[in-house]
Order: C-alpha cells, then structure tokens, then sequence
C-alpha cells in the first residue's frame, strides 16, 4: 500500500472516531471527503483489496433495503462485507465505507455490497469495477435534480457500459431497466415476477415509459405490478420483456406474511417473509439473482428472508403513551403511492401525519404531489389528518382537491403528543428525505424517556 | 351548462404533475355544478374539436416530445383554426414549446408551428421557484420551471414579468404568453391549483365562448389556494431581495 493511502486512511479513522465520540453527526460522508483529499486515488487503490466480489447496488427505489439484504445474506454464509449500509451512497460516502473498512497491512474483507447513487454511478463504477451490479427500477425522483427520467436511463447505461466486464442483473418487469440493459455490453441476468403480486391501490395516476424504448409505440401490458412495472410487449416492433432468469412466483400474502416461491423457472424453493410492502418482494428477488448470478454461496437465503427485519429506520414502528406510530418515508410518486396502499390495507381506524419538505434533499420541486392517487386516504379509516413541513400548505391544497380534509400545523410535536394521547392509537407519519431523521430522533427519544420511566406521559 | 375539458396525450405529456391541473379545472366546475365530460385524447386519434371546449397541453420528458411529434403534425390544421376561433388552451413546459418551432440539439422535430415562436436548447436547465406578476391577474403567479429550452415569442404579450426564477429565456424577464384564450406558460406545480384566478378565467373563458359573454362563476372559498400562493411569494421575497 502506498503511503499516501495508509495516511489518507488513518486520517480519516482518526475523523471518525473524533466525529462518533463527539457526537458531530453520523461520520458517513467526512472521512471519505478527507480521504480523497490525502489519496485522490483512494477508492481505485482499495476496491481490488477486496477478496472476492464487488456488487453495486442501484436504480430509484429498494436501493437500500437491497443492499442491506445481499449484506446479511453473504454474511449468513459467513462471509465478511463492506458496505455503505447507511445510504451514503455519493463518492465520499462510498469512500468512507472503504477507508473506515482498511486497516494498513490487512486485507479488505470478501465482499463489498455497495448502494450507489443513478446520478454518481458513471464516476463511481470505475473507480469501484464491481464483477455485478444491481439495477432495481427506473422511476420518476427528484426531477429538479434529475432533469428526466431518460437522463437517469442514459447515466445508467453509460455507467455500466464502463465496467462491461460486470454482470448487469436488472429487474426486466420494468422497461426502462430492461432498456438499459439491451443497450449495454455486459452480460446480463434479468428477475421478475411473472403474476400479478400487487393490488389496484398501489396504481399511480402517471406512469413513466409505458411507451416502447426502441420505437415509440406504446407499449401493451398484460399486466401492471405498480408504477410502470410489469409485463409487457411492444405491438410493433416485437420488442417485449425479456424472460427472467430468476422469478418469485405464487405470491401469497396474509396479515404481512408472505409465501411465495424463488429461483429459476421450474426449479424454485418455497420462501416466505414478514413485510411491510409487497415492493419489498422485488427487493428479495434482486438480492438473489444477484448472488445466483456471481455463483456466491445462498444456501441459507431463503432461511434469512423468513427472519430479516425489513423495517430500517425508513420504515420503523414506535409506542408512545400506548400508541402504535409508524413512520415511514415516502420520497417519490411511487414511493409515496405504495405507503398509501399500506396505510388502506391496515382496517383499523387511524390518524396520519403527512410531512413535506422541499429541501434540496427532498427535490424542491413538490408538483409530483399530484402524481399521487390521494383518493386512496378517502377509504382509509382515518380519523384525522395533519399536514406538517415547508410545504404542508401545498399538501393541504393537493387534498382540498381530493374532497379530504386536513389540517396544518408548524408545530409537529404539539400534534404528536395530541395524536398519541387522544388519538386512534394507530398513528401513521409518512415523510419525506429531510424530515426523517429530525423525527426519527425526536420519537426514538421519547420512546426510550418512556421506556424508563413508565407512565409518565409525553 | 357542462364543458368538455380535452387532455391532449395524456401517457406521453403529464410530466411534472401536469394532471394537477386538470384536476382543478375539473373540481372547480364541479363545486359550482357545472358538468364536466373529460376527454383522454390518445396519439393517431382524429379530435373533433367543435366538441372541445378546453384543451390542457402538458409537458414531457424531450424523448416523448419527440414522440409526440410523431402525430402532432396532423393536428394542425384543426387545431390552429380552433386557436384563431378562441378555443381555450393551457399549454405548459413542453405543450408551451410544441406550439411553436423547437432547435433541439441534434434533432429535428416536426412541431405544431401554430405560433410564431422558437425555442433553443442550452445545456444549462432553468430550474427554480418562480415567482411572475402578471397584467391579466391581480394575484402574483407562482409555480416551478424547470426546462432546458429557452423560448422566444417575438411580438407576443409575454404572461407577466418575472419577479423570481427564470421566465421564457432566463434573461429577457418575460414569462410565458397569452393569445386570444391561449395561455402558455412554463410554470408547472402545477399551474391551476395554487393561482385559481388563472384557472377561473380559462373556465369563464370557455364558458363563454359556449354560452355567450356575461357568465360570473360563483365565487369558491379559495383560502388554502391563497395560502399556498401567497406562502411562496413571501418566500420567494425572503431568498431573493428586491
């Protein structure tokens, strides 16, 4: 290793620490930040210290979750990881990852699991060379950031035509990704779900290429997952999904437990997991094809779906004052729509808050608020419902049009405190990016302050 | 009285929540009982536009603008008579640009050339706030622009001045146009539902121009729209001092 690289590593160990025992934030972005400040070199230096496999994982949504998921299972195996398992998915994050992971004189660990951001993805897969990388969906997000939605497919595509070498394992239910993969060099392995998994709630009012990538015909669905995913087929220029290496069929969902089957067409395994959100059956899948497709050992996957905590702190559950709250982030149209879904499929009767941010982490943009079918929330057994955030008087307005009502509120943790004592004791928040974490604290401190001292309320 | 509100390729133009705006066309002539029948008008679809009493014009990635101007061109004539007739059009963000010559880089697109404007492609995307006092209304306008097209109307009455954010080209201080009942503009959010005086003069127009001059609509109680509104004027007067 090169002097500079051990310098530039024990710096940036010597940062964390400091950031973790001073309390100065999570420490994911600054020690990669410095790192690349010692050894601009640094990640291209480390990457091939790995032992065995490098995987990226990206695309619009699942990209955490996903990512989480290859990281247990490998290490189900036995397998040692490196991961940006944080979410950290820009370079300094990714770096960070490396350098807080690299001891000089030692080798790195097996694997390498790393999220990487769409729009970072051309800078940062030569830099990592995966041997696999992971293209989840293709979504409308953040268009203020993104520009279009085909920018975000071009980037992709570029992105993986730099590193042919890697397996492309993509999900083929949506057409954007199955594009991206036909236009680039690498071999490619696809995964899908071949039957009809999700309900009609979980439709959007606006989807994104229903129209044929190569002809501009629009495109004839057999069926619709959600958002733009599912089967399709060009009726003009025969272009259509392509058959998926990897399936999860025979979907059977009851009170959050699913049972399904995985694996190639006619050699699946039964599996089941407890989750949330059906999307999270796409998450599963991804993972699999992804360590089927590098060979990697997944003989206790299935085993690990049945007890992995799909719930991250995007997704938690609290008790307050003997109240049930679920917080959960909703970033995009898609995103959004599905936590929607969620929300109808609970029968109990429930309060929700909705919190939007137009921050530049949320996208400042918040028209996609329209894109969202609200008239879910109309059948959702909800008894109240506080709009919070910049951009609660936007989100108000969208519901007004939905003949929902809805209160606002500047004071969030008034309204909680209401909400958890006087409420259904069923407390939905769904949030977007920059209000997470403030209220995750914020619950998480008033969880533990109850927790010690029972019965003393908020 | 009923009104027949058209949405022009609604899968291939409804970038930026551009159905926002259709759905308050359509709520606010509800709350007031008036009918509404929607049109969904697909691409290759031959429109009758005697039929037609409003047209919504969204937006769309430059992919399916391109697309678009595949069957485009085979509405012109129709749809240019309609215009001139005063037919009532909201175009916005790409709708706004397909109405008049388009130099995107690299490509030609066969556009409607119905108006006498052109839009330029420039690498840097106008993104942004935006914040446009207009003549025709007395509230400010307020919406979002993002687009990558820099769209000069040449004699055209320009929608309003731009108090903050980027306007038609990013420097000359207009944004959007207005003629006859034609109302262009890049500001989506989307447009209608946070500046419901645009949305009711499009009604009364189009009420109009069916039932003959001297139509009032009933007033609507519009206080979340005015706050909306006004909370991103004042913001807009925070970030940007005059």
């Amino acid at each position: 290793m090169k002097l500079r690289t051990v310098l530039a590593i024990i710096c940036a160990r010597l940062v964390h620490t400091a950031i973790c025992f001073f309390h100065l934030g999570n420490g994911a972005s600054l020690p990669g930040a410095l790192a690349r400040r010692i050894d601009p070199d640094i990640l291209s230096t480390l990457a091939p210290m790995i032992k065995e496999k490098r995987i990226v994982v990206t695309g619009t949504n699942g990209k955490t979750t996903t990512t989480r998921f290859l990281c247990q299972a490998l290490r189900a195996e036995g397998k040692t990881v490196l991961s940006n398992e944080t979410g950290a998915n820009l370079l300094n994050g990714i770096v960070s990852a490396f350098v807080l992971n690299a001891r000089p004189g030692r080798s790195l660990p097996d694997y390498a699991c790393i999220e990487v951001d769409e729009l970072a993805a051309r800078r940062i897969f030569p830099l990592l060379s995966p041997d696999c990388i992971v293209l989840t969906n293709i979504f409308r997000d953040q268009l203020d950031r993104f520009g279009e939605v085909e920018q975000t497919c071009e980037e992709l595509q570029k992105a993986a035509s730099q590193v042919p070498h890697a397996v492309l394992v993509a999900n083929c239910d949506d057409a954007l990704a199955a594009a991206v993969l036909a236009e680039c060099p690498n071999p490619s392995v696809t995964y899908g779900i071949p039957e009809p998994a999700f309900q009609r709630a979980h439709q959007p009012l606006s989807r994104e290429g229903v129209f044929c990538p190569f002809c501009g015909e629009r495109l004839h669905y057999d069926f619709f997952q959600y958002g733009q995913l599912g089967v399709y087929r060009c009726p003009t220029c025969a272009w259509q999904r392509p058959t998926p290496d990897y399936i999860l069929s025979q979907v059977q969902a009851h009170n959050g437990q699913y049972r399904f089957r995985l694996g190639r067409h006619q050699h699946t395994v039964p599996a089941r997991a407890a989750l949330l959100a059906p999307y999270n059956l796409y998450n599963i899948l991804a993972a699999y094809a992804a360590l089927q497709a590098l060979k990697a050992p997944s003989a206790r996957f299935t085993a690990l779906a049945g007890r992995f905590d799909f719930t991250n702190r995007r997704e938690e559950t609290f008790h307050i004052n003997q109240a049930r709250i679920q917080l959960h982030l909703a970033k995009n149209p898609i995103g959004f729509q599905q936590k929607l879904a969620l929300l109808q499929a609970d029968p109990q009767p429930k309060d929700l808050i909705l919190v939007i941010n137009d921050a530049p982490p949320d996208g400042r943009d918040i028209s996609w608020l329209w894109d969202v079918d609200f008239q879910l929330l109309a059948d959702s057994h909800l008894l109240s419902l506080v709009s919070a955030g910049s951009r609660r008087l936007d989100m108000a307005l969208r519901l007004k049009y939905e003949n929902i009502p809805c209160e606002t509120t500047t004071q969030i943790r008034s309204s909680l405190r209401r909400l958890t004592t006087q409420g259904t004791k069923n407390l939905y928040i769904l949030v977007n990016y920059s209000g997470l974490k403030p209220i995750h604290q914020m619950l998480r401190a008033w969880q533990r302050r109850q927790t010690k001292k029972k019965g003393v309320s908020l | 009285m009923n009104l027949t509100l058209g949405y022009l390729y609604p899968d291939l133009l409804n970038l930026y929540g551009d159905r926002g705006n259709l759905c308050c066309l359509q709520k606010r002539l509800n709350w007031r009982g008036i009918d509404t029948k929607l049109l969904s008008l697909a691409p290759g679809q031959p429109i009758d536009f005697s039929q037609l009493d409003l047209l919504l014009f969204g937006g769309g990635s430059d992919r399916e603008m391109e697309l678009a101007c595949r069957t485009l061109p085979a509405l012109r004539p129709d749809l240019k008579a309609w215009i001139e007739d005063g037919g009532v059009l909201l175009a916005v963000c790409g709708g706004y640009q397909l109405l008049g010559a388009c130099y995107p880089p690299g490509k030609s697109w066969d556009t409607l050339r119905i108006l006498d404007i052109y839009t330029q492609w420039e690498p840097r995307r106008l993104v942004q706030d935006t914040v446009i006092d207009s003549p025709f209304f007395s509230s400010p306008i307020t919406g979002f622009e993002n687009h990558a097209g820099r769209t000069y109307i040449g004699d055209y009455a320009p929608l309003g001045q731009v108090r903050s954010g980027y306007g038609n080209t990013g420097s000359h201080g207009y944004e959007g146009l207005l003629y006859k009942n034609l109302l262009a503009t890049y500001l989506h959010g989307p447009l209608l539902p946070k500046n419901p005086e645009i949305c009711d003069y499009l009604l009364t127009r189009a009420l109009e121009r069916k039932y003959g001059n001297g139509i009032r609509l009933k007033p609507l109680s519009d206080e979340p729209e005015h706050q909306a509104n006004a909370y991103m004027v004042r913001r807009s007067r925070r970030r940007f001092p005059r």
